[in-house]
Protein backbone atom coordinates (compact mmCIF):
# COMPACT_ATOMS: atom_id res chain seq x y z
CA UNK A 1 0.00 0.00 0.00
CA UNK A 2 1.04 3.57 -0.65
CA UNK A 3 2.65 5.04 2.48
CA UNK A 4 3.55 8.43 1.03
CA UNK A 5 1.63 10.38 3.66
CA UNK A 6 3.72 8.97 6.53
CA UNK A 7 6.83 10.51 8.10
CA UNK A 8 9.23 9.43 10.84
CA UNK A 9 9.52 12.45 13.13
CA UNK A 10 10.97 11.14 16.37
CA UNK A 11 13.70 8.65 17.26
CA UNK A 12 15.38 7.56 20.50
CA UNK A 13 17.76 4.91 21.82
CA UNK A 14 18.06 4.05 25.51
CA UNK A 15 21.31 3.19 27.24
CA UNK A 16 22.62 0.13 25.41
CA UNK A 17 24.87 -2.84 25.93
CA UNK A 18 24.84 -3.89 29.57
CA UNK A 19 22.01 -2.10 31.39
CA UNK A 20 21.55 -3.93 34.67
CA UNK A 21 19.63 -1.27 36.60
CA UNK A 22 16.36 -1.54 34.68
CA UNK A 23 14.42 -4.29 32.96
CA UNK A 24 12.85 -4.58 29.52
CA UNK A 25 9.55 -2.85 30.34
CA UNK A 26 11.36 0.15 31.81
CA UNK A 27 13.66 0.35 28.78
CA UNK A 28 10.72 0.17 26.37
CA UNK A 29 8.90 2.95 28.19
CA UNK A 30 12.04 5.07 28.31
CA UNK A 31 12.47 4.56 24.57
CA UNK A 32 8.85 5.49 23.80
CA UNK A 33 8.87 8.64 25.92
CA UNK A 34 12.29 9.61 24.58
CA UNK A 35 11.09 9.33 20.99
CA UNK A 36 7.95 11.36 21.76
CA UNK A 37 10.08 14.11 23.30
CA UNK A 38 12.51 13.97 20.37
CA UNK A 39 9.55 14.52 18.04
CA UNK A 40 8.64 17.64 20.00
CA UNK A 41 5.27 16.16 20.88
CA UNK A 42 3.26 15.87 24.05
CA UNK A 43 2.30 12.38 25.19
CA UNK A 44 -1.35 13.30 24.66
CA UNK A 45 -0.66 13.47 20.90
CA UNK A 46 0.01 9.72 20.73
CA UNK A 47 -2.99 7.70 19.57
CA UNK A 48 -1.22 4.47 18.66
CA UNK A 49 1.42 2.28 20.31
CA UNK A 50 3.03 -0.80 18.77
CA UNK A 51 5.54 -2.91 20.70
CA UNK A 52 7.06 -6.38 20.52
CA UNK A 53 6.94 -8.71 23.48
CA UNK A 54 9.95 -9.36 25.68
CA UNK A 55 11.61 -12.79 25.47
CA UNK A 56 13.02 -12.30 28.96
CA UNK A 57 9.79 -11.33 30.75
CA UNK A 58 6.89 -11.84 28.34
CA UNK A 59 3.54 -10.35 29.35
CA UNK A 60 0.07 -11.05 27.99
CA UNK A 61 -0.81 -7.48 26.99
CA UNK A 62 2.55 -6.00 26.21
CA UNK A 63 1.64 -2.80 24.36
CA UNK A 64 -1.16 -2.07 26.81
CA UNK A 65 1.16 -2.59 29.79
CA UNK A 66 3.74 -0.31 28.16
CA UNK A 67 1.08 2.40 27.69
CA UNK A 68 -0.05 2.02 31.28
CA UNK A 69 3.51 2.31 32.63
CA UNK A 70 4.23 5.35 30.44
CA UNK A 71 0.97 7.10 31.24
CA UNK A 72 -0.20 6.92 27.64
CA UNK A 73 -3.86 6.40 26.74
CA UNK A 74 -3.75 5.58 23.03
CA UNK A 75 -6.74 4.54 20.91
CA UNK A 76 -4.75 1.68 19.38
CA UNK A 77 -2.41 -0.83 21.08
CA UNK A 78 -0.76 -3.76 19.34
CA UNK A 79 2.01 -6.17 20.29
CA UNK A 80 3.57 -7.83 17.26
CA UNK A 81 5.64 -10.97 17.13
CA UNK A 82 7.49 -11.99 14.01
CA UNK A 83 10.86 -12.55 15.64
CA UNK A 84 13.62 -10.43 14.20
CA UNK A 85 11.32 -9.20 11.45
CA UNK A 86 9.14 -7.59 14.14
CA UNK A 87 10.64 -4.14 13.79
CA UNK A 88 9.82 -3.38 10.20
CA UNK A 89 6.56 -5.31 10.20
CA UNK A 90 5.48 -3.06 13.09
CA UNK A 91 6.73 0.01 11.24
CA UNK A 92 4.58 -0.90 8.24
CA UNK A 93 1.44 -1.47 10.32
CA UNK A 94 2.02 1.85 12.09
CA UNK A 95 2.40 3.56 8.73
CA UNK A 96 -0.68 1.84 7.32
CA UNK A 97 -2.73 3.00 10.31
CA UNK A 98 -1.66 6.59 9.62
CA UNK A 99 -2.10 6.34 5.87
CA UNK A 100 -5.66 5.06 6.26
CA UNK A 101 -6.59 7.57 8.94
CA UNK A 102 -6.97 4.96 11.67
CA UNK A 103 -4.41 6.86 13.73
CA UNK A 104 -2.50 10.10 13.37
CA UNK A 105 0.60 9.65 15.51
CA UNK A 106 1.99 6.21 16.37
CA UNK A 107 4.95 5.15 18.51
CA UNK A 108 6.81 1.94 17.69
CA UNK A 109 8.84 0.97 20.75
CA UNK A 110 10.85 -2.18 21.42
CA UNK A 111 13.26 -3.24 24.14
CA UNK A 112 14.61 -6.32 25.84
CA UNK A 113 17.29 -7.30 28.33
CA UNK A 114 18.82 -10.49 26.99
CA UNK A 115 22.18 -9.69 28.54
CA UNK A 116 21.33 -8.80 32.14
CA UNK A 117 18.00 -10.48 32.83
CA UNK A 118 18.24 -13.81 31.04
CA UNK A 119 19.94 -16.93 32.30
CA UNK A 120 21.98 -19.06 29.92
CA UNK A 121 19.54 -21.95 30.33
CA UNK A 122 16.55 -19.74 29.53
CA UNK A 123 18.42 -18.28 26.54
CA UNK A 124 19.16 -21.74 25.20
CA UNK A 125 15.55 -22.82 25.78
CA UNK A 126 14.23 -19.75 23.94
CA UNK A 127 16.56 -20.16 21.02
CA UNK A 128 15.88 -23.86 20.56
CA UNK A 129 12.14 -23.16 20.70
CA UNK A 130 12.34 -21.56 17.26
CA UNK A 131 12.65 -25.10 15.92
CA UNK A 132 9.73 -27.42 15.19
CA UNK A 133 8.72 -28.95 18.55
CA UNK A 134 8.44 -32.53 17.27
CA UNK A 135 10.64 -32.72 14.20
CA UNK A 136 13.56 -30.32 14.89
CA UNK A 137 13.92 -29.54 18.60
CA UNK A 138 14.42 -33.19 19.63
CA UNK A 139 17.73 -33.10 17.73
CA UNK A 140 19.15 -30.31 19.88
CA UNK A 141 19.82 -27.72 17.20
CA UNK A 142 21.00 -24.29 18.39
CA UNK A 143 20.23 -21.07 16.54
CA UNK A 144 23.87 -20.81 15.41
CA UNK A 145 23.53 -24.40 14.10
CA UNK A 146 20.50 -23.43 12.00
CA UNK A 147 22.47 -20.62 10.37
CA UNK A 148 25.46 -22.94 10.06
CA UNK A 149 23.30 -25.22 7.87
CA UNK A 150 22.75 -22.22 5.59
CA UNK A 151 26.41 -21.23 5.68
CA UNK A 152 27.49 -24.77 4.77
CA UNK A 153 25.04 -24.91 1.87
CA UNK A 154 26.39 -21.59 0.54
CA UNK A 155 29.96 -22.88 0.79
CA UNK A 156 29.03 -26.12 -1.00
CA UNK A 157 27.04 -24.36 -3.74
CA UNK A 158 29.14 -21.27 -4.43
CA UNK A 159 32.57 -21.96 -2.95
CA UNK A 160 32.15 -19.30 -0.28
CA UNK A 161 34.87 -19.53 2.37
CA UNK A 162 34.92 -19.18 6.15
CA UNK A 163 37.31 -16.24 5.66
CA UNK A 164 34.66 -14.50 3.56
CA UNK A 165 32.01 -14.99 6.26
CA UNK A 166 34.54 -13.53 8.72
CA UNK A 167 34.52 -10.28 6.74
CA UNK A 168 31.07 -9.54 8.16
CA UNK A 169 32.49 -8.98 11.64
CA UNK A 170 35.52 -7.12 10.28
CA UNK A 171 33.18 -4.65 8.56
CA UNK A 172 30.89 -4.41 11.58
CA UNK A 173 33.71 -3.63 13.99
CA UNK A 174 35.22 -1.07 11.63
CA UNK A 175 31.96 0.88 11.86
CA UNK A 176 31.38 0.16 15.57
CA UNK A 177 34.83 1.56 16.33
CA UNK A 178 33.36 4.93 15.31
CA UNK A 179 30.23 4.55 17.46
CA UNK A 180 30.54 5.48 21.16
CA UNK A 181 27.35 3.58 22.05
CA UNK A 182 28.41 0.27 20.47
CA UNK A 183 28.81 -2.60 22.92
CA UNK A 184 31.97 -3.90 21.20
CA UNK A 185 34.23 -1.35 19.47
CA UNK A 186 37.58 -3.07 19.07
CA UNK A 187 38.58 -3.73 15.47
CA UNK A 188 39.15 -7.38 14.52
CA UNK A 189 40.93 -9.14 11.67
CA UNK A 190 39.76 -12.07 9.55
CA UNK A 191 42.35 -14.25 11.31
CA UNK A 192 40.96 -13.28 14.71
CA UNK A 193 37.44 -14.22 13.61
CA UNK A 194 38.68 -17.54 12.23
CA UNK A 195 40.53 -18.25 15.49
CA UNK A 196 37.54 -17.44 17.71
CA UNK A 197 35.80 -20.22 19.62
CA UNK A 198 33.98 -22.79 17.46
CA UNK A 199 30.22 -22.65 18.06
CA UNK A 200 28.56 -24.64 15.29
CA UNK A 201 30.83 -25.40 12.34
CA UNK A 202 31.49 -23.49 10.15
CA UNK A 203 30.43 -20.63 12.45
CA UNK A 204 32.70 -19.29 15.16
CA UNK A 205 31.90 -16.95 18.05
CA UNK A 206 32.74 -13.89 15.95
CA UNK A 207 30.33 -14.98 13.20
CA UNK A 208 27.54 -14.57 15.76
CA UNK A 209 25.73 -11.45 16.92
CA UNK A 210 26.19 -10.21 20.46
CA UNK A 211 23.80 -10.37 23.42
CA UNK A 212 22.65 -7.03 24.75
CA UNK A 213 20.19 -4.95 26.72
CA UNK A 214 18.57 -1.94 25.14
CA UNK A 215 15.55 -0.29 23.63
CA UNK A 216 14.68 2.06 20.81
CA UNK A 217 11.59 3.78 19.51
CA UNK A 218 10.39 5.93 16.65
CA UNK A 219 7.37 8.19 16.20
CA UNK A 220 5.44 8.25 12.93
CA UNK A 221 2.83 10.79 11.92
CA UNK A 222 1.33 12.41 8.84
CA UNK A 223 3.52 14.53 6.57
CA UNK A 224 1.18 17.41 7.23
CA UNK A 225 1.69 17.25 10.99
CA UNK A 226 5.44 16.72 10.47
CA UNK A 227 5.74 20.22 9.01
CA UNK A 228 5.21 21.74 12.45
CA UNK A 229 7.75 19.48 14.20
CA UNK A 230 11.43 20.18 14.88
CA UNK A 231 13.14 17.49 12.79
CA UNK A 232 13.23 17.14 9.02
CA UNK A 233 11.02 14.10 8.45
CA UNK A 234 12.24 10.80 7.01
CA UNK A 235 9.78 9.18 4.61
CA UNK A 236 8.80 5.58 3.96
CA UNK A 237 9.22 5.17 0.20
CA UNK A 238 8.74 1.44 -0.14
CA UNK A 239 7.92 -1.71 1.80
CA UNK A 240 7.85 -5.41 1.03
CA UNK A 241 7.58 -8.74 2.82
CA UNK A 242 8.37 -12.32 1.92
CA UNK A 243 7.64 -15.58 3.72
CA UNK A 244 8.76 -18.87 2.14
CA UNK A 245 8.77 -21.16 5.17
CA UNK A 246 9.17 -21.04 8.92
CA UNK A 247 11.22 -24.12 9.86
CA UNK A 248 14.62 -24.51 8.24
CA UNK A 249 13.99 -28.17 7.42
CA UNK A 250 11.10 -26.99 5.19
CA UNK A 251 13.25 -24.63 3.11
CA UNK A 252 13.33 -25.57 -0.56
CA UNK A 253 16.51 -23.55 -1.14
CA UNK A 254 18.92 -22.93 1.74
CA UNK A 255 20.89 -20.29 -0.14
CA UNK A 256 18.08 -18.12 -1.53
CA UNK A 257 15.64 -16.49 0.89
CA UNK A 258 12.33 -14.66 0.70
CA UNK A 259 14.37 -11.45 0.91
CA UNK A 260 14.26 -11.76 -2.89
CA UNK A 261 10.50 -11.12 -2.69
CA UNK A 262 10.53 -8.50 0.07
CA UNK A 263 13.32 -6.53 -1.60
CA UNK A 264 11.69 -6.64 -5.04
CA UNK A 265 8.40 -5.34 -3.64
CA UNK A 266 10.09 -2.56 -1.67
CA UNK A 267 12.19 -1.42 -4.64
CA UNK A 268 9.18 -1.46 -6.96
CA UNK A 269 7.11 0.65 -4.58
CA UNK A 270 9.95 3.11 -4.10
CA UNK A 271 10.58 3.23 -7.86
CA UNK A 272 14.31 2.71 -7.43
CA UNK A 273 17.00 0.05 -8.01
CA UNK A 274 19.52 -1.49 -5.61
CA UNK A 275 22.19 0.75 -7.17
CA UNK A 276 20.27 3.79 -5.85
CA UNK A 277 20.80 2.70 -2.24
CA UNK A 278 23.48 4.67 -0.36
CA UNK A 279 23.03 3.01 3.05
CA UNK A 280 21.90 -0.55 3.79
CA UNK A 281 20.96 -1.49 7.36
CA UNK A 282 20.80 -5.28 7.17
CA UNK A 283 19.97 -8.06 9.62
CA UNK A 284 23.35 -9.39 10.73
CA UNK A 285 22.33 -11.96 13.35
CA UNK A 286 24.96 -14.29 11.85
CA UNK A 287 27.53 -13.66 9.13
CA UNK A 288 25.83 -15.91 6.50
CA UNK A 289 22.54 -14.01 6.98
CA UNK A 290 24.25 -10.75 6.09
CA UNK A 291 26.02 -12.30 3.11
CA UNK A 292 22.86 -13.84 1.67
CA UNK A 293 20.85 -10.62 2.14
CA UNK A 294 23.46 -8.73 0.10
CA UNK A 295 22.76 -11.20 -2.72
CA UNK A 296 18.99 -11.57 -2.36
CA UNK A 297 18.40 -7.81 -2.12
CA UNK A 298 20.30 -7.32 -5.38
CA UNK A 299 23.49 -5.62 -4.18
CA UNK A 300 25.59 -8.34 -5.83
CA UNK A 301 25.01 -11.45 -7.92
CA UNK A 302 23.82 -14.70 -6.35
CA UNK A 303 26.88 -16.51 -5.05
CA UNK A 304 29.06 -13.39 -5.08
CA UNK A 305 28.28 -12.27 -1.51
CA UNK A 306 31.62 -13.55 -0.20
CA UNK A 307 33.63 -11.59 -2.75
CA UNK A 308 31.45 -8.53 -2.14
CA UNK A 309 32.07 -8.60 1.62
CA UNK A 310 35.79 -9.24 1.18
CA UNK A 311 36.08 -6.30 -1.24
CA UNK A 312 35.43 -3.89 1.63
CA UNK A 313 32.35 -2.46 -0.12
CA UNK A 314 30.35 -2.47 3.12
CA UNK A 315 32.98 -0.66 5.21
CA UNK A 316 33.57 3.09 5.68
CA UNK A 317 34.35 4.60 2.29
CA UNK A 318 32.98 1.55 0.47
CA UNK A 319 30.42 1.54 -2.34
CA UNK A 320 27.62 0.35 -0.04
CA UNK A 321 27.97 1.32 3.63
CA UNK A 322 26.24 -1.43 5.67
CA UNK A 323 25.21 -1.09 9.33
CA UNK A 324 27.04 2.15 10.06
CA UNK A 325 26.17 1.83 13.76
CA UNK A 326 27.93 -1.54 13.98
CA UNK A 327 24.86 -3.73 13.59
CA UNK A 328 23.86 -6.62 15.80
CA UNK A 329 27.35 -8.11 15.42
CA UNK A 330 28.85 -5.26 17.49
CA UNK A 331 26.45 -2.47 18.45
CA UNK A 332 23.36 -3.90 20.19
CA UNK A 333 21.30 -7.08 19.92
CA UNK A 334 18.73 -7.39 22.70
CA UNK A 335 16.76 -10.05 20.80
CA UNK A 336 13.71 -9.22 18.70
CA UNK A 337 14.24 -5.42 18.89
CA UNK A 338 17.69 -5.75 17.25
CA UNK A 339 16.80 -4.18 13.91
CA UNK A 340 15.35 -1.07 15.62
CA UNK A 341 18.87 0.30 15.88
CA UNK A 342 19.34 0.02 12.13
CA UNK A 343 16.33 2.32 11.83
CA UNK A 344 17.35 4.81 14.52
CA UNK A 345 20.86 4.97 13.03
CA UNK A 346 19.36 5.68 9.59
CA UNK A 347 17.33 8.55 11.08
CA UNK A 348 20.55 9.83 12.67
CA UNK A 349 22.29 9.68 9.30
CA UNK A 350 19.46 11.64 7.64
CA UNK A 351 19.77 14.29 10.34
CA UNK A 352 23.51 14.62 9.81
CA UNK A 353 24.11 13.58 13.41
CA UNK A 354 26.16 10.41 12.94
CA UNK A 355 29.49 11.89 14.00
CA UNK A 356 32.53 10.30 12.37
CA UNK A 357 30.22 7.73 10.74
CA UNK A 358 28.28 10.43 8.89
CA UNK A 359 27.75 9.69 5.20
CA UNK A 360 28.47 12.63 2.92
CA UNK A 361 25.35 12.07 0.82
CA UNK A 362 22.20 10.12 1.62
CA UNK A 363 19.02 9.98 -0.39
CA UNK A 364 17.82 6.35 -0.21
CA UNK A 365 18.35 3.88 2.64
CA UNK A 366 17.37 0.22 2.65
CA UNK A 367 16.38 -1.42 5.93
CA UNK A 368 15.99 -5.18 6.14
CA UNK A 369 14.95 -7.45 8.98
CA UNK A 370 14.19 -11.13 9.12
CA UNK A 371 12.66 -13.54 11.55
CA UNK A 372 12.96 -17.27 12.01
CA UNK A 373 15.90 -18.89 10.22
CA UNK A 374 16.07 -16.67 7.12
CA UNK A 375 12.30 -17.30 7.10
CA UNK A 376 10.21 -14.11 7.38
CA UNK A 377 11.54 -11.02 5.64
CA UNK A 378 10.64 -7.33 5.72
CA UNK A 379 12.32 -4.63 3.62
CA UNK A 380 11.87 -0.86 3.91
CA UNK A 381 13.15 1.89 1.63
CA UNK A 382 13.55 5.28 3.32
CA UNK A 383 13.99 8.61 1.61
CA UNK A 384 14.02 12.32 2.20
CA UNK A 385 11.06 14.66 1.98
CA UNK A 386 11.58 16.75 -1.15
CA UNK B 1 5.01 -37.13 24.17
CA UNK B 2 3.50 -33.79 25.15
CA UNK B 3 1.50 -32.12 22.43
CA UNK B 4 1.63 -35.01 19.97
CA UNK B 5 -1.70 -35.34 18.19
CA UNK B 6 -3.16 -38.46 16.63
CA UNK B 7 -1.63 -37.73 13.24
CA UNK B 8 1.90 -37.23 14.56
CA UNK B 9 1.48 -40.29 16.77
CA UNK B 10 1.36 -42.47 13.64
CA UNK B 11 4.86 -41.24 12.82
CA UNK B 12 6.15 -41.89 16.34
CA UNK B 13 4.49 -45.33 16.44
CA UNK B 14 6.46 -46.06 13.25
CA UNK B 15 9.69 -44.97 14.90
CA UNK B 16 8.94 -47.34 17.78
CA UNK B 17 8.61 -50.15 15.21
CA UNK B 18 11.78 -49.18 13.34
CA UNK B 19 9.94 -47.60 10.44
CA UNK B 20 10.42 -44.11 8.98
CA UNK B 21 6.90 -43.13 7.93
CA UNK B 22 6.13 -40.25 5.59
CA UNK B 23 2.91 -39.19 3.90
CA UNK B 24 1.95 -39.69 0.27
CA UNK B 25 -1.03 -37.88 -1.21
CA UNK B 26 -3.80 -40.19 -2.40
CA UNK B 27 -4.77 -37.66 -5.08
CA UNK B 28 -1.65 -35.97 -6.49
CA UNK B 29 0.87 -38.58 -5.35
CA UNK B 30 3.29 -36.08 -3.80
CA UNK B 31 5.15 -36.99 -0.63
CA UNK B 32 5.52 -34.72 2.35
CA UNK B 33 7.23 -34.50 5.71
CA UNK B 34 6.39 -33.42 8.44
CA UNK B 35 2.88 -34.98 8.66
CA UNK B 36 -0.03 -32.69 7.84
CA UNK B 37 -3.81 -33.10 7.70
CA UNK B 38 -3.73 -31.73 4.15
CA UNK B 39 -1.39 -32.26 1.22
CA UNK B 40 0.68 -29.07 0.99
CA UNK B 41 0.91 -29.53 -2.78
CA UNK B 42 -2.78 -29.96 -3.71
CA UNK B 43 -4.81 -29.49 -0.52
CA UNK B 44 -6.17 -33.03 -0.59
CA UNK B 45 -7.13 -34.62 2.71
CA UNK B 46 -6.50 -38.12 1.37
CA UNK B 47 -2.94 -38.65 2.46
CA UNK B 48 -1.66 -42.15 3.11
CA UNK B 49 1.31 -43.31 5.13
CA UNK B 50 4.18 -45.02 3.38
CA UNK B 51 7.38 -46.42 4.83
CA UNK B 52 10.40 -44.56 3.45
CA UNK B 53 13.34 -46.65 2.28
CA UNK B 54 15.56 -44.98 4.87
CA UNK B 55 18.14 -44.08 2.23
CA UNK B 56 19.05 -40.45 1.77
CA UNK B 57 21.75 -37.84 1.39
CA UNK B 58 23.11 -35.14 3.65
CA UNK B 59 21.96 -31.85 2.13
CA UNK B 60 23.66 -29.71 4.79
CA UNK B 61 25.11 -30.20 8.24
CA UNK B 62 26.74 -28.51 11.21
CA UNK B 63 29.00 -29.92 13.86
CA UNK B 64 27.56 -28.37 17.01
CA UNK B 65 30.44 -27.51 19.34
CA UNK B 66 28.36 -25.87 22.06
CA UNK B 67 25.41 -28.07 22.92
CA UNK B 68 21.90 -26.76 23.38
CA UNK B 69 21.62 -28.25 26.88
CA UNK B 70 23.32 -30.67 29.23
CA UNK B 71 21.35 -33.49 27.55
CA UNK B 72 23.29 -32.98 24.33
CA UNK B 73 26.96 -33.77 24.59
CA UNK B 74 28.97 -31.78 22.04
CA UNK B 75 30.20 -32.33 19.46
CA UNK B 76 27.17 -33.71 17.64
CA UNK B 77 26.19 -33.41 14.01
CA UNK B 78 22.87 -31.76 13.17
CA UNK B 79 21.99 -32.34 9.53
CA UNK B 80 19.28 -31.89 6.97
CA UNK B 81 18.71 -35.23 5.28
CA UNK B 82 16.96 -35.43 1.93
CA UNK B 83 15.39 -38.88 1.65
CA UNK B 84 15.40 -40.65 -1.70
CA UNK B 85 11.64 -40.11 -1.78
CA UNK B 86 12.41 -36.37 -2.03
CA UNK B 87 11.39 -35.01 1.36
CA UNK B 88 13.81 -33.35 3.78
CA UNK B 89 14.04 -33.82 7.54
CA UNK B 90 16.28 -32.66 10.35
CA UNK B 91 18.27 -35.38 12.08
CA UNK B 92 21.67 -36.37 13.39
CA UNK B 93 24.47 -38.06 11.50
CA UNK B 94 26.07 -40.61 13.82
CA UNK B 95 28.82 -43.24 13.68
CA UNK B 96 31.11 -40.83 11.84
CA UNK B 97 33.93 -38.52 12.90
CA UNK B 98 32.92 -34.85 12.61
CA UNK B 99 35.61 -34.18 10.00
CA UNK B 100 34.38 -37.08 7.85
CA UNK B 101 30.83 -35.85 7.29
CA UNK B 102 30.13 -34.01 4.04
CA UNK B 103 27.21 -32.65 2.09
CA UNK B 104 26.05 -35.16 -0.51
CA UNK B 105 27.11 -38.09 1.67
CA UNK B 106 24.84 -41.15 1.32
CA UNK B 107 23.24 -42.12 4.62
CA UNK B 108 20.91 -44.80 5.99
CA UNK B 109 18.38 -44.46 8.75
CA UNK B 110 18.97 -45.98 12.19
CA UNK B 111 16.94 -45.68 15.37
CA UNK B 112 18.78 -44.48 18.45
CA UNK B 113 18.15 -42.50 21.62
CA UNK B 114 18.81 -38.80 21.00
CA UNK B 115 19.70 -36.24 23.65
CA UNK B 116 19.42 -38.85 26.38
CA UNK B 117 15.72 -39.20 25.62
CA UNK B 118 13.45 -41.05 23.22
CA UNK B 119 14.42 -43.19 20.25
CA UNK B 120 14.57 -41.07 17.08
CA UNK B 121 15.49 -41.69 13.49
CA UNK B 122 19.13 -40.74 12.95
CA UNK B 123 21.40 -41.46 10.01
CA UNK B 124 24.62 -43.38 9.60
CA UNK B 125 26.97 -43.41 6.63
CA UNK B 126 25.49 -45.75 3.99
CA UNK B 127 27.33 -49.08 3.61
CA UNK B 128 28.70 -48.18 0.18
CA UNK B 129 30.33 -45.01 1.47
CA UNK B 130 31.93 -46.52 4.54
Amino acid sequence: MDLSNVAIVGSFETDLGIVADRGPMALGVQAALGAIADAGLDASAIDGLITCNSLVTPVMYHAEATAEYAGLTPSHCLSVGTGGGTTYTALRYAAAAIQTGLATTVVVSMADSMRSFMTRDRAMAVQSSSGHPHFEQPYGPTVPAYYALIARAHMDTFGTTEAQFAEAMVSSRTWAHENPTAQYRERVTVDEVLASKPIADPLKLLDCSIVSDGGAAVVLTTRERARDLPHTPVLLKGYGEGHHYEHISQATDLTRSAAVDSGKAAFEQAGIEPSDIELAQLYDCFSPALLIQLEDLGFCDKGAGGDFLASGATRPGGALPVNTHGGMLSHCHPGNPGAMFGLTEAVRQYRGAAGTRQLAHLEHTLLHAQGGIMSSHATVVLGRAN
Amino acid sequence: MAGVDQLNQVYFDGVAEGQLRIQQCGDCGAQQFYPRVVCKHCGSEHSQWIVASGQGKVSSYSVVRRGVSADFSAPYIVALITLEEGVTMMSHVVDVEPDQVASGMAVTVAFRPVGGADIRPVFTPALASR
